[in-house]
């Protein structure tokens, strides 16, 4: 076995050195492989370093199917949360992570709208349905109920994700929208959310809505807020799944 | 273009490293493949690292996806199950997969520590379900005002009783959000499909909600049996 000892092997001309040839295996021998850019033999790129650890050109391949998380958002004292970006083809699931959402106002309604035209305006037809269940910390009462106030019927209002969000340090309000095909222009968009809060007045509800936004337009672009009031915390998650 | 024909490059002195191309050059393998265990960036910053028989550690997050896989337990035979949580994540998901109690018609549950399961918490819950018997003659929806929890330290049931033969089980998900919060209440909630034994046989949905009414921080998350011991899978994930 022949071996060539060298400490810096560089292209004679052009910008290709090559290694082997087809059929062989090529054996790193030391401990690692030192490079930024990685690519499949037909020169697609597989994922891309910045020299620091930060990735970026990953192939889908390479982070499985699940949830990828498109933007994060944290509320400060704001009038609403919105995200004009980033709705498009890529997904045809989307997720929306809500956490700790507390308002500046007390009893208020934690809801949403979309937009067909990045949030130039938000007041697409929706449809939906909503019930929760409720009890109180003092179990004073409990039950289960379908909630006509927190529907739609073919209206443009915002979609009530959860009532009477309590405003005191400790409270807030959690839970999940999931959003699917946002940009098909063939068909309704349907959706699923799930909260639960803790009422003003020390109450568990825990609050499901779900419908559909009555139009073939393309969604591109959402928008949380308080009914009333400010969104003084909390953080909206955006994540895409394949 | 120069050919060198060599079954081995080695380093001119030992311990040297061995440069390939400069910048801007592009290094080709034409091979079937290319093997080394671990693998960097230039600034030497490792991207993951195989053990040499295809299991990989220190993969970069970039690699991974946002969804982890934390831990797998599988339980077999014993009461009780215990997780470990921290603030690596601001969403944990657990799945619990065929849960079969050795008693019949017993109940998984669910609860909350802060000091790693010493103690645990005060909680303030829903529940309610939709059953079906296999015969039809039953079918509904109900709060059950047994099952809930106002200011409790008690286990949250997380489903009716579910059936002890061989072919029984329940399975579901709980999402406990933002547990490590030291401002807030801890909101989770909970959906499970159970075998009821009753009757032939029911089928239950069971939906628990509500918050760990603290603002300590969550450390601990314990599955437990009502009554015996139980078998079955719990994995947990945590959302980056």
């Amino acid at each position: 076995m022949s071996k060539l000892r060298v400490h810096n092997i560089e292209a004679e001309s052009g910008s290709n050195v090559v290694l082997g040839a087809a059929g062989d295996v090529v054996t790193l021998a030391s401990d690692s492989i030192q490079t930024n850019l990685y690519k499949d033999s037909g020169g697609n790129t597989i994922f891309q370093s910045d020299g620091a650890g930060t990735l970026s050109n990953v192939n889908s391949g390479l982070s499985g199917a699940g949830p990828k998380l498109i933007l994060s958002q944290t509320a400060s004292s704001s009038t609403s949360i919105s995200f004009t970006s980033g709705i498009d083809s890529t997904y045809d699931h989307y997720i929306f992570y809500c956490l700790n959402m507390h308002p500046s106002s007390d009893g208020v309604v934690f809801e949403w709208q979309v937009s067909t035209n990045g949030g130039s305006s938000y007041g697409v037809t929706m449809t939906s349905s909503a019930y929760r269940a409720y009890h109180y910390e003092s179990d004073s009462g409990a039950g289960i109920a379908y909630v006509p106030a927190d529907d739609l019927s073919n209206e443009t209002d915002y979609q009530h994700a959860i009532e009477q969000v309590g405003n005191d340090s400790d409270q807030s309000c959690s839970g999940i929208l999931q959003l699917f095909s946002p940009s098909s222009t063939v068909s309704v968009k349907t959706w699923l959310s799930h909260f639960n809060t803790c009422h003003k007045d020390n109450v568990t509800l825990d609050e499901y809505t779900s419908g559909y936004v009555n139009s073939t337009s393309a969604i591109n672009a959402i928008n949380f807020r308080m009914a009333s009031g400010n969104v003084d915390a909390g953080t909206i998650k955006m994540y895409g799944v394949a | 273009m120069a050919t060198i024909f060599t079954d081995n490059i080695g380093p001119r002195k030992p311990t040297q490293d061995i440069t390939l191309g400069t910048t801007g050059e592009t290094i080709v393998f034409p091979g079937n493949d290319l093997r080394v265990n671990t693998f960097k960036d230039k600034g030497g910053n490792t991207l993951w690292t195989s053990n040499g028989s295809g299991t990989l550690s220190s993969v970069n997050s970039g690699l991974k996806g946002n969804l982890a896989l934390v831990s797998t337990q599988n339980p077999s035979g014993v009461a009780s199950v215990g997780f470990t949580i921290d603030s690596t994540y601001d969403l944990y998901i657990f799945k619990l997969i065929d849960i079969n109690p050795s008693a019949d018609d017993t109940r998984i549950t669910v609860n909350f520590s802060a000091d790693g399961g010493s103690s645990f918490m005060t909680k303030t819950s829903t529940y309610f379900r939709v059953v079906h018997d296999v015969n039809n003659t039953s079918t509904g929806i109900a709060y059950d005002t047994g099952d809930d929890l106002a200011q409790s330290t008690a286990n949250q049931k997380l489903c009716h009783g579910i059936g002890s033969a061989a072919d029984e089980c329940g399975a579901g998900d709980l999402y406990l959000f933002a547990p490590t919060s030291t401002t807030y209440v801890k909101h989770w909630f909970s959906t499970m499909n159970v075998y009821y034994p009753a009757a032939g046989g029911y089928s239950i949905e069971c939906f628990t909600a509500g918050y760990s009414n603290t603002t300590s921080a969550i450390n601990h998350v314990k599955y437990e049996i009502a009554t015996g011991n139980f078998d079955g899978t719990i994995k947990m994930y945590g959302l980056s």
